[in-house]
């Protein structure tokens, strides 16, 4: 169905998630499936955001706590690895960063300005201090 | 009964297709898609799913969005349970009728709601599920408040929180009545399983939803969701609010099977005082002040009580 108004809805309309059918969503990957503009996966809240995660892929052990706490599915994971942040849907909220068990972590908050290269260049040392 | 879906360890689980989208409007830090995405990865077969009204529902089905990838109906407040009962009754009387298109699928239905929807508004329909033993799961968003409309107190609010229908004052400690032991409530209609939840112990969390899954008849699930902006803390430490609940034995995660086995399925290493749990949340704060620190004794030993309790179950066997 054509991303209409809120107020031009078809009674009995249905919202399909997908173009066509998908026989194993559970087997098929976000990139591999054809959402529609029905799916909030084609919208983004990225400007929701103050703060934004920088992911450091120097000190990752590819634990994944950051993948199974992460509210909005925006720490990307395939074959076992870490492998970036979907800025699209990531909210900011920074559950990720305080489930990271890495020292130096391996995801911060930074401003939604900051440069991510920059950051990561300049990225702290391991803290000695108490845990 | 279809194969039980292999997780062995996080890596392992990580490797989940999700069937729950992002940008839905929950606020940033919310429990409730945590336990939501914790729920549906932990199988791979088709999923029939029901919301009640209630953040979950409210934020994740904005038109003309949905978040969900798998079929999922809203009613009303009070019926989330009983859209997934008629779906399902449906279902096996169509399977009995050898007029399902493809009867080798294992749809497993579930239907989500908060405690408002579940202690309080759409609590017989719940009932009436259980007792009916519909082959499907029940999953309360425990986060003890009517979030959606603004933190009105539910029959879930605990003692001495703060909710805008019982504020604290200077003549008020907020609310005075117990939490609802809805857990033992619904083991009492001797389903085949009911279990407490937290989405911190995600392990804990996937073996239990398995488990259900794996049950034919009813299931009832309480799960803990901390809510950032009715417990009042910083979003970032959602996952640390559901350490101290499970920590501090506020929500034990324990099992109950056919309404008398009592399982505890975590027992913390370290046992967090009370008082740090609820230091943590805006919602508590006036406990702090002298006039009210008694409150924070009482609430002590009645946690104590309830695990003194819990043991003594689980030892009885009966
Ligand atoms: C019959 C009915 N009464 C009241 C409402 C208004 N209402 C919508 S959501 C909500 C609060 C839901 O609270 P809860 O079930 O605890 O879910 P939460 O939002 O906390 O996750 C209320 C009162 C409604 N939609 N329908
Ligand atoms: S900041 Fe929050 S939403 Fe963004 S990736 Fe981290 S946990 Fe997910
Ligand atoms: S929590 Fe930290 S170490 Fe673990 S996978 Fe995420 S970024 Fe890597
Ligand atoms: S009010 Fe609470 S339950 Fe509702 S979306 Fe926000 S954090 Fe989640
Ligand atoms: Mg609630």
């Amino acid at each position: 169905m054509a991303n209409t108004g809120w107020d031009e809805f078809e009674i009995g309309a249905m919202l399909r998630t997908f173009d066509g059918g998908i026989d194993d969503i559970a087997g098929t990957k976000q990139e591999d499936r054809s959402y529609t503009q029905n799916s909030s996966y084609t919208a983004s809240v990225a400007d929701w955001r103050l703060v934004k995660p920088v992911y450091n892929k120097d000190y990752c052990i590819d634990c994944q706590f950051c993948w199974v706490y992460c509210p909005d599915v925006s720490i990307i994971s395939r074959d076992k690895k870490m492998i970036g942040v979907d800025m699209d849907h990531c909210k900011g909220c920074g559950i990720c960063v305080e489930v990271c068990p890495t020292n130096p972590k391996s995801l911060l908050m930074f401003s939604e300005q900051a440069d991510e290269e920059t950051e990561i260049a300049s990225w702290p040392s391991k803290d000695k201090g108490e845990e | 009964m279809s194969e039980i879906k292999k997780i062995k360890n996080l890596k392992e689980f990580s490797t989940s297709a999700d069937r729950f989208e992002g940008a839905n409007l929950l606020c940033p830090g919310c429990a409730h898609s945590i336990i939501v995405r914790e729920v549906l990865n932990a199988t791979n077969d088709d999923l029939i799913l029901a919301a009640s009204t209630g953040c979950l529902e409210v934020c994740t089905a904005v038109y003309p969005y949905t978040s969900w990838d798998a079929s999922w109906i809203h009613i009303g407040f009070e019926n989330g349970s009983t859209a997934v009962a008629g779906a399902e009754a449906m279902y096996k009387a169509l399977k009995t009728k050898g007029r399902l298109k493809q009867p080798e699928r294992t749809p497993k239905f579930v239907a989500f709601g908060g405690d408002g929807a579940s202690y309080d508004i759409g609590f017989q329909w719940i009932s009436g599920c259980m007792e009916r033993n519909h082959d499907m799961m029940y999953i309360v968003l425990d986060n003890e408040v009517y979030a959606n409309t603004g933190g009105q107190r539910s029959s879930s609010t605990p003692i001495g929180s703060s909710a805008t229908t019982t504020p604290a004052g200077s003549i008020s400690y907020g609310e005075t009545k117990n939490k609802k032991d809805m857990m033992g409530i619904m083991a009492a209609h001797h389903i085949p399983y009911a279990a407490q939840v937290s989405p911190n112990k995600w392990k804990d969390m996937v073996k239990k939803i398995q488990k259900g899954f794996a049950t034919e008849g009813a299931v009832f699930i309480n799960a803990v969701s901390p809510c950032t902006t009715e417990w009042k803390f910083d979003p970032k430490n959602t996952m640390h609010l559901a350490d101290l609940a499970t920590d501090s034995l506020v929500f034990p995660l324990y099992e109950v099977i056919d309404g008398r086995e009592y399982n505890i399925t975590y027992r913390p290493k370290n046992i967090i005082p009370v008082e740090e749990y609820l230091a943590a949340q805006g919602r508590f704060k006036h406990l702090f002040k002298d006039e009210y620190k008694y409150l924070i004794k009482e609430w002590q030993e009645r946690v104590d009580a309830n695990w003194a309790y819990l043991q003594r179950r689980e030892e009885a066997k009966v």
